[in-house]
């Protein structure tokens, strides 16, 4: 049995999670802050975490956004192979939910038509757009809206396979300690090994998608996981770059199968917000 | 050492700051990121007078989103410094007095701010609705056409920074990291 469903009410779905995700923290994001404020050893670090909370009470209270970098919406969509979607098309739709929350949720505009020629297109469209096509009738829409604070400090590094799990490590401590304050910390590291150039760019920003605190379930990943979270805290770097030893609230590593020759590793570094948000239809 | 202070300020007040010096200030600033600085560097380039006169005035890096009804401004909160780092220079040299910003800056702007008494402020990064709270008043006097983009003059309220970069050149990015680092890879 074929479902269908029409493009519009993707698009309805999509304007409230901008809007949601720009104004409410993810609960595991408020769960991995609740840790940083009580185990973070520097008093300003400490002082600064707390801001950080006081600043989400205003945003949820007040409904203004908790940065004012809305970002850039990243989108992805799951669609079942079963389902027949109508009304019109799928991109189309997206770009109209983006529309729609980045207006009706006074959500910054933050998006150039142009990279070179930068006029501001006044709606933060277009978004980017993931799409797979899954078994089964139901569409997974994820929504993570991106701010370049931290975006622009992340990093792909196409290493040899002979550099192994030290080379990887190197490569994503080498990249937090070059985002340093610029990134806001405390951050989320999200990293992507394997596959091919694009592909470990994508593994990296799924990577951020997943759940704070959650593990991957290869056993040498997941102590990687834990690692790594350990000698970024070990940097020094601490809240808002000014000295501190929670500068990580989780790294998340995705992996992939990739060539004989290669062993591409990539790091997308986000803000404490890490704004992600998840709904099936 | 929590300070307040009135902006714009004097040079003798800007010279008495220190990195790691938390601040509160109230007055008035004036808002410019990155399309705005170009367009200010062309200005300047092509010998034309700046939207406003920037002598001893302090530049906030920051683009806001937009005002929900009855609110002087949207999420207010500092973007990266660095962006800016091309132009700063020449603006310090024509007078700018301080930046609050967040993250690192280059060692030409650095110099720059030694070379004039000026300071570099850190906003906390990623605290936009906070921050807004401390902002009064927002008017756009300058490049409208630039959104979030364009120079605003704004009113603050105990706006709470911290010196980064002093006028003798300390920075508290530098000082601060080495007191909680564990080693060079952050291993135990």
């Amino acid at each position: 049995m074929i479902r269908t469903v029409e493009v519009k009410d993707i698009a309805a779905n999509i304007r409230e999670m901008c809007i949601e995700a720009n104004h409410f923290l993810a609960p595991d994001m408020g769960r991995a802050l609740n840790r940083a404020v009580i185990s973070e050893k520097s008093p300003l670090g400490r002082q600064i975490l707390r801001r950080l909370e006081e600043n989400l009470e205003i945003a949820a209270e007040d409904m203004i956004p908790i940065c004012q970098d809305t970002g850039m919406a990243v989108v992805f969509i799951e669609v079942g192979q079963d389902v027949h979607l109508e009304g019109g098309s799928l991109e189309d739709a997206v770009n109209e939910g983006v529309r729609q929350g980045y207006a009706e949720g006074f959500l910054r505009k933050s998006v150039v038509r142009d990279p070179l020629i930068r006029e501001n297109t006044k709606d933060n469209t277009p978004a980017v757009i993931h799409t797979r096509i899954v078994p089964g009738k139901q569409i997974k829409i994820t929504v993570a809206p991106k701010g370049f604070g931290s975006e622009n400090m992340s990093r792909i590094f196409m290493l040899k396979p002979a550099e192994g799990v030290e080379g990887v490590k190197n490569a994503v401590l080498t990249a937090v300690r070059d985002a340093g304050p610029n990134a806001c910390p405390p951050m989320v590291v999200g990293v992507g090994i394997g596959g091919t150039f694009e592909k470990c760019a994508l593994l990296a920003k799924e990577a951020l998608t997943r759940e704070a605190g959650s593990h991957s379930p290869i056993p040498y990943v997941k102590e990687m996981e834990e690692e790594l979270l350990d000698k970024i805290n070990g940097l020094g770097i601490g809240p808002g770059g000014l000295g501190g030893t929670i500068t990580a609230l989780a790294v998340n590593i995705n992996t992939y199968p990739t060539h004989i020759a290669g062993l591409p590793v990539a790091i997308n570094i986000c803000c404490h917000v890490n704004r992600h948000i998840e709904r099936t239809i | 050492m929590n300070k307040h202070i009135r902006v714009p300020m004097d040079m003798e007040t800007a010279k008495s700051l220190r990195a790691g010096d938390y601040v509160y200030l109230s007055g008035t600033v004036y808002t410019a990121r990155d399309a705005a600085h170009k367009r200010m560097d062309e200005t300047l380039r092509e010998d034309g007078a700046l939207p406003f006169d920037i002598k001893g005035q302090i530049v906030y890096y920051m683009g806001p989103s937009p005002a929900r009804g009855g609110r002087p401004i949207g999420s207010a909160g500092p973007t990266t410094a660095s962006r800016m780092d091309k132009y700063t220079p020449r603006l310090l040299d024509l007078g700018m007095g301080a930046m609050i910003g967040k993250g690192k800056r280059s060692q030409e702007v650095i110099d720059a701010i030694v070379r004039n008494g000026a300071v570099y402020f850190a906003a906390v990064g990623g605290a936009g609705a906070l921050l807004s709270k401390c902002i009064t008043s927002s008017e756009v006097i300058a490049y409208d056409d630039l959104g979030t983009e364009a120079v605003r003059r704004l009113n603050i309220e105990n706006f709470p920074v911290i010196v980064v970069v002093d006028s003798k050149g300390s920075n508290l990015y530098e000082t601060a990291v080495e007191e909680y680092r564990r080693t060079e890879d952050g291993e135990r």
